[in-house]
């Protein structure tokens, strides 16, 4: 098979916040970009965000980027690299301005400044009090974000592949990366795109739970095509549980509901966050409220017929604070669990929203690998040619905990720092790399198995398979049986994962063979995970062990890197000393 | 629950037709989406469009027992069997419920749906008061899913030249917002007896929108802007 192919300065695979970011910058630097999308870019998962961005304005009361340093490294439970989380927190203000400038319909105080609501796990002078930091248009954040950007970008002329699905990353014998291969989905023929610079903002895979807030489309296609490249993933065993996703339907509801002044109720109508977290109670941090919640399911308070859910209450703000600042939670409500906030509290259950690993990189976007060269190990190699940023990225600024809000931040952050490496880059290397000979083959190798298998399983239950067994052995408590025996199945259903068939054998807008070619994906994300998490002994941030219930700093305060060849783990050192700041030490972690 | 879809693959039909099915569903599907993933287990061929499941995304737009709207956020309880899915009308169809959104998008992208504004830009933010800002509100949620111009008769016949309902809302959007400086030649661009004026006031697009905009209202709005300046 003869494959077509087209030459681009750079090329940008994802149109969701991080995707839109770097290219309206690559865009507008004058050079030849490719952005290409499974979706077209306003139906990017960014658009389901509601809350926030995170920046230190200070428009409601004084505010500082060293206060927002320090509740996002707590938040991560000091496995966050502080020079990236100091450069997030310190360009934050500034991208938000600039949001602002391009269009985006920001609420308003009084004096005409942008409205911020509290957030949990956002706080006053070293975790004090809670502080208003997170700049929102009302519960619709995300898509008033996305839709700026993709606006901003249509001024710039960007020249978008929609519908185009990314398939494998190329690279040639020295590692260098060189581009992807896709397919378009609309005629089935696949391209190669021969890139100097190659972008991955693929988003999240929360796809491999059977409960997440993430849209069909979250299946880590980049952590996928990364790891068939030889690239390690990292951290994959942090996953965030979002405390309110609706009972049942997995569908979000903001945290900004709790920062609006919102709280959650057990069976017996207590506040039962009061107990585990005196001093943030409901704001307190995204795992250590879905920890509170599970357990009171698991000690017999959760409320509902079967005791399994719990209440969130926010009838008490009013009718004109909810149809103001949180019109699209009512909408939820309605829809997904027939009740009207406005009347009564939403049935909510801790739900996979955030996967705080991915593809390893530095705090300018580049993406790392260990390396040994001239007789030295360099735990950060730069992999010439390569960035990520966004959700399929690990700065890693989020470390064993995201805080709420801080992921718009970092697609704005990163977006911009990764497209202005590659302009860099580009500068400095004129020239362009030929492709390898075979540079098309294992793609051309993974259509033909497909085209070609019968009797194979179906695409849907080995999915379901994978969904299952994630939620089953690696949920908000971890047990060291279920575990291993997760990671046991996991290798086999990955083994399913290569025999699957596909009946629709059509070359036009062929779903069935696009959900087939994520399950390629899928897999490789459920497989670093629960590899990952059975072999860290501790309990850090999202990550909590039922043999090991405390941190333990002393072995685990680096980063995992799993490798898809051989299937193993190897650690790296976590960055503990920022750009300029002082170093915020380790210490117990109270909300 | 029973099921007529539409289905045509140009890849090997000659011609599109009905196609039933039924389909035993889970206590747990709730939404025309969640049955259409099942049929999809049965049924791999079946395509359509689908991401967020929660309505803001505005891919699974699609034509339901005649009626424009979104699979995800119709409640099955609600539809009257057998239901009939057809893809959105007006627009070439691509495959089964997929349609070929291009005039749509450029329709859209010819009201330059982009803030403009030449001052240099402040330090911090530009300042907009709550007022001016609730101007915005009932025209930036829009998700352009196009379930109000497949069912405006105005674009059905003139895809090329009526910006149709959803982009006449996002012309709105800019001219609505304190902060644009073009309001002047976004009339301009509009004062033209198809850019515009194809809108006959038939209201079907505030019956469709699944977001509940009014995009009548926002023509009118244009419309009314337009007098106001001639005279
Ligand atoms: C319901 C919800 C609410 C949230 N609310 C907030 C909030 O209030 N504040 C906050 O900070 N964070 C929030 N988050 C988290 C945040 O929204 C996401 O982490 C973030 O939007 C991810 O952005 P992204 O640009 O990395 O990826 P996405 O927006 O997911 O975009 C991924 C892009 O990659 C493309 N893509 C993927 N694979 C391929 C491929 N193989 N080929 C081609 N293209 C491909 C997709 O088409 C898409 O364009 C929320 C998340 C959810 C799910
Ligand atoms: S009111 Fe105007 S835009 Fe809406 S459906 Fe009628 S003709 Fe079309
Ligand atoms: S106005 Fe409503 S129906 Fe029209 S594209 Fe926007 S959201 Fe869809
Ligand atoms: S799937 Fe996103 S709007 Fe229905």
């Amino acid at each position: 098979m003869a494959v077509a192919r087209r030459s681009f300065d750079a090329v940008v695979v994802g149109a969701g916040g991080a995707g839109l970011r770097a290219a309206l910058q690559l865009s507008e630097a004058g050079l030849s970009v490719a952005v290409l999308s499974k979706v077209f870019p306003t139906r990017s998962h960014t658009v389901a965000a509601q809350g926030g961005i995170g920046a230190a304005l200070g428009n409601m009361g004084e505010d500082s980027w060293l206060w927002h340093m320090y509740d996002t490294v707590k938040g991560s439970d000091w496995l966050g690299d502080q020079d990236a989380i100091e450069f997030m927190v310190r360009e934050a203000p500034k991208l938000v301005y600039e949001l602002e400038h391009f269009g985006m319909p920001f609420d308003r105080n009084e004096n005409g400044t942008v409205y911020q609501r509290p957030f949990g796990g956002h706080s006053q002078n070293f975790g004090e009090r809670p502080v208003q930091r997170s700049c929102c248009a009302a519960d619709r954040t995300g898509h008033a974000m996305l839709h700026t950007l993709y606006q901003r970008n249509v001024r710039a002329r960007t020249q978008f592949f929609v519908e185009w699905m990314a398939l494998d990353l190329l690279r040639d014998a020295s590692g260098q990366v060189l581009g992807v291969t896709a397919l378009e989905m609309e005629t089935g023929e696949v391209m190669v795109l021969h890139a100097r610079a190659t972008l991955f903002a693929t988003g999240g895979a929360g796809r491999i739970f059977s409960s997440t807030t993430n849209a069909y489309i979250c299946t880590g296609d980049g952590l996928g095509m990364a790891a068939r490249a030889g690239i390690p993933l990292e951290d994959m065993e942090f996953w965030q549980f979002h405390p309110t996703g609706v009972a049942g339907a997995g569908v979000l509801i903001t945290e900004g509901v709790r920062g609006e002044g919102g709280y959650l109720l057990n069976k017996g109508g207590e506040r039962f966050m009061e107990r585990y977290a005196p001093n943030l109670k409901d704001l307190a941090s995204r795992d250590v409220v879905s920890r509170a919640m599970a357990t009171e399911i698991k000690e017999g308070r959760g409320a509902g017929p079967r005791g399994d859910y719990l209440l969130l209450k926010l009838d008490h703000l009013g009718p004109e604070v909810i149809e103001k600042r949180l019109p699209g939670i009512r909408e939820i409500a309605k829809k997904f669990a027939d009740i009207d906030p406005v009347k009564d509290p939403i049935p909510v259950v801790p739900t996979v929203h955030y996967m705080m690993g991915g593809i390893p990189t530095n705090y300018r976007g580049e993406v790392v690998v260990p390396a040994f060269s001239n007789g030295r190990s360099d735990p950060e190699a730069v992999v010439p040619g390569f960035y990520a940023a966004g959700e399929c990225a690990c700065a890693s600024v989020h470390g064993a905990n995201r805080l709420g809000t801080n992921s718009l931040t970092d697609l704005l952050v990163f977006g911009k720092a990764a497209a202005e490496s590659i302009i860099k880059f580009l500068q400095e290397n004129p020239g362009r790399k030929d492709l390898p000979k075979d540079a098309a083959e294992r793609t051309e190798a993974r259509l033909a198995r497909l085209d070609g298998q019968t009797n194979g399983e179906s695409v849907a239950e080995v999915g379901m398979e994978i969904r299952r067994t994630m939620q089953a052995h690696c949920g908000v408590f971890r047990f060291p049986d279920m575990l291993a025996k997760g990671v046991k199945k996991i290798r086999e259903i990955a083994d399913r994962a290569s025999r699957t068939q596909v009946k629709d054998k059509s070359r036009v807008f062929n779903t069935a063979r696009i959900e087939a070619l994520e399950l390629d994906n899928l897999i490789e994300a459920a497989r670093a995970s629960m590899v990952s998490a059975e072999a860290r002994r501790e309990s850090r941030g999202a990550h909590d062990r039922a043999d090991h219930h405390s941190r333990d700093d002393s072995n685990w305060l680096k980063h995992t890197l799993w490798y898809k060849d051989g299937d193993r783990l190897e650690y790296k050192p976590v960055h503990m000393k920022p750009l300029t700041a002082r170093t915020i030490e380790p210490k117990v972690r109270t909300y | 629950m029973r099921f007529r879809i539409f289905r045509y693959d140009p890849d090997k039909d000659e011609k599109p037709a009905m196609r039933d099915y039924e389909v035993v569903l889970d206590p747990h599907d709730r939404m025309l989406l969640d049955a259409l993933v099942r049929i999809k287990e049965q049924d791999d061929s079946l395509s359509l469009r689908r991401s967020c499941r929660e309505g803001v995304c505005g891919s699974d737009a699609m034509n339901i027992n005649g009626k424009n709207g979104l699979a995800c956020i119709t409640k099955l309880s609600d539809l009257k069997e057998p239901v009939e899915l057809r893809p959105l009308p007006g627009l070439p169809v691509i495959r089964d419920l997929i349609v070929d959104m291009t005039q749509f998008f450029k329709q859209y992208h010819s009201i330059k749906p982009y803030l403009i504004n030449a001052d240099p830009p402040p330090e911090k933010e530009r300042l907009q008061s709550p007022e001016e800002r609730d101007e915005l509100d009932g025209l930036y949620e829009c998700i352009l899913c196009a379930c109000c111009s497949t069912s405006c008769p105005s674009f059905w016949w003139n895809p090329d030249k009526f910006v149709g309902p959803a982009g006449l809302l996002q012309a709105y959007r800019f001219i609505a917002d304190s902060r644009d400086q073009a309001t002047a030649e976004r009339l301009d661009d509009l004062e033209d007896p198809y850019r515009l004026f194809r809108c006959h006031t038939i209201m079907n697009c505030v019956d469709a929108c699944p977001k509940n905009l009014n995009p009548t209202r926002a023509i009118g709005k244009i419309k009314e802007l337009m007098v106001k300046r001639s005279v």
